[in-house]
């Protein structure tokens, strides 16, 4: 694998009206790394992902992955380069079966002859084997996370975005979330993620980058992020446990 | 193949569907033995229009994307037939070779609309007014065709007087012409009916079906998991307007006559009418319903014509209010029969896509 990075953010701005939610972020994930983006409310973490995908078109700057530039490509041409996601809220086939919400995924990629195996791997991998035949509405939030995160690992991407994967989940979840995108890391896929639970963040991140009012705050492993009093200050002072 | 013909996208999918699916092709095909021509010919008739409607259910319960408007392309298709059929003589194969053609340039016709419409965003309820739109200006555009500089070879459009003079479906058969009106116009439909329910079945059946499904249920997940959603919405638009096209040419070729009329707001609304009736997320119960429901307007239009539109009206008003999903689904629901969304017993672990 070559040392460029896999998804580069050259001075991404967007604008709505006068409200500037992203302005001149530059970011580098580079292949392997599990690279995760915080900061408060509205700093940016979402719109900055809405636009490394491609639902939201950037006022300026340039999105770059796996050595191309995609600023001009529609989400489904970024999807097929090898990019997947888990959009904030959990965004699932409510109305269809949940082993359905997985083919729905699978069956582009995944040979016919693979397409049961397959689902009946990932349901295995999320928990949900018993829930196969349930609409996917009728999950509880926690497991419609795991749902749609298994709809983006079903498109075996390189680079996986994760917007809030723990969001709503138990203690006991939100871990075996973090080991699986542990064990994930481990088997190559490069991850992006969105996060506000610090415990987590610990459990999976060594690279931090910090959003504050759409600009890049702070940078830099972990460690030195969670020490940086500036940090504390708009981020994790306000009474957030260590 | 085959095995589409069963799947999560379709209600009715165990041994005792198809027993009873058989039973009632046996019953349809038995018909003509006993009822008279006048009634076969009849039910002919209502046959034509399920085509257009298993077009509206495909594209609006399964796709999620109401045409208010599908009587621009039966319009465009039962001219087309008119105007080809008259200028072709009608002999030998002719009628056939009108038809396709008709049938064809009603999935041109939703090709281009639905591009204009589909890449350029228009979505929601917009896609029903722009429809409805482009049929009323084909209504009004015929309308005003009545003088004698409105043809096109041989055929005159004739404005709202209706354009006449095509022959009816036939071909060359031992030696003679076989005509297809009353009992061979309705195995004809029978047999056609059979084709395309049971190719959508496995249309939405498919890999295709799951994907359009899962673009009614959520666009932009769909389009994050890869799929061009796009081309997904004008394949099936092209497909639920050649069906409209279908019954346009064969309603003209049946009554050997089209008028302005079957294209405006009142004929606009009749497909609307009998597909949310009739349970918009289900082919069989489009199928069932809109024959149903073709056969009680009639028998209330021999008493009123009034009362007929008043009472569909009516109808959907209660569809709307009390059976949001039907009266045939709710039916089947009330019943007790293993509907789609019981999935202890109906067999969603059917490889759909294989």
């Amino acid at each position: 694998m070559s040392m460029s990075p896999l998804l580069s953010i050259k001075g991404a701005s967007k604008s709505f009206g006068g409200l500037v939610a992203v302005s001149d972020v530059s970011l580098e994930v580079a292949p392997g790394e599990i690279h995760c983006l915080i900061g408060p409310n509205g700093a940016g973490k979402s719109t900055l992902f809405r636009l490394v995908v491609g639902t939201y078109p950037p006022t300026a700057g340039r999105i770059g992955f796996d050595g191309a530039d995609v600023t001009a490509e529609q989400p489904y041409q970024r999807v097929k380069r090898g990019m997947s996601i888990k959009l904030q809220n959990p965004s699932v086939f409510r109305e269809l079966p949940v082993q359905q919400n997985l083919r729905i995924a699978l069956q582009h990629h995944v040979a016919k002859a693979q397409l049961s195996a397959e689902t009946d791997r990932l349901l295995a991998l999320l928990n949900l084997s018993a829930d196969a035949a349930k609409l996917a509405g009728q999950l509880s939030h926690g497991q419609q996370q795991w749902l749609e995160i298994g709809m983006a690992l079903a498109l075996k991407p390189k680079l996986l975005l994760l917007d809030e994967p723990t969001a709503g989940m138990s203690p006991e979840e939100t871990f075996q979330t973090g080991e699986l995108i542990l064990r994930l890391n481990r088997e190559g896929m490069t991850m992006l993620v969105v996060e506000h639970d610090m415990a987590f963040v610990r459990q999976i991140a060594r690279l931090v980058t910090v959003l504050h009012y759409g600009r890049v705050f702070a940078r830099g492993p972990i460690e030195e992020i969670i020490s940086d009093p500036s940090v504390a200050e708009i981020y994790l002072g306000r009474g957030h446990e260590h | 193949m085959l095995k589409l013909l069963n799947g999560p996208q379709t209600l009715g999918n165990g041994p005792r569907f198809w027993i009873g699916f058989v039973v009632a092709l046996a019953l349809a095909l038995a018909y003509p033995l006993v009822a008279s021509p006048y009634d076969v010919g009849n039910a002919a008739y209502f046959l034509i229009w399920i085509f257009m409607a298993l077009g509206l259910c495909l594209m609006w319960g399964y796709g999620g994307v109401m045409s208010f408007g599908q009587t621009f392309f039966f319009g465009i298709s039962g001219y087309a037939y008119g105007v080809i059929a008259i200028n072709l003589g009608g002999r030998g194969w002719t009628s056939f070779e009108a038809l396709t053609l008709a049938v064809l340039l009603a999935a041109v016709a939703a090709a281009a609309l639905g591009y204009f419409m589909i890449w350029g965003r228009v979505g929601g309820v917009f896609f029903g007014i722009v429809t409805l739109a482009a049929s009323l200006v084909l209504a009004f555009f015929i309308g005003q065709t009545a003088g004698p500089e409105w043809r096109i070879g041989r055929a005159r459009l004739n404005g709202f007087n209706g354009m006449k003079g095509m022959k009816a479906l036939n071909m060359p058969w031992d030696g003679g012409t076989l005509t297809f009106d009353g009992v061979p116009l309705y195995f004809l439909m029978i047999g056609l009916l059979l084709v395309v329910y049971l190719g959508l079945r496995m249309l939405v059946n498919s890999r295709f079906g799951n994907v359009v499904v899962a673009i009614r249920e959520d666009e932009q997940r769909a389009e994050l998991l890869g799929y061009d959603v796009r081309k997904y919405r004008l394949t099936t638009f092209c497909i639920g307007s050649a069906l409209a096209g279908l019954s346009g040419s064969l309603y003209t070729a049946w009554g050997q006559f089209i008028t302005p009329s079957s294209i405006g707001l009142p004929a606009a609304a009749m497909p609307i009418v009998w597909v949310s009736f009739s349970g918009r997320q289900d082919l069989t119960a489009t199928l069932i319903g809109t024959f149903v429901f073709l056969f009680g307007y009639q028998l209330l239009t021999v008493y009123s014509q009034q009362a007929a539109l008043v009472l569909t009206g009516l109808l959907l008003l209660l569809t709307v209010m009390y059976v949001p999903e039907g009266f045939v689904i709710g039916l089947v629901r009330l019943v007790g029969w293993p509907a789609r969304r019981r999935h202890s017993t109906a067999p969603i672990v059917a490889p759909a896509g294989e």
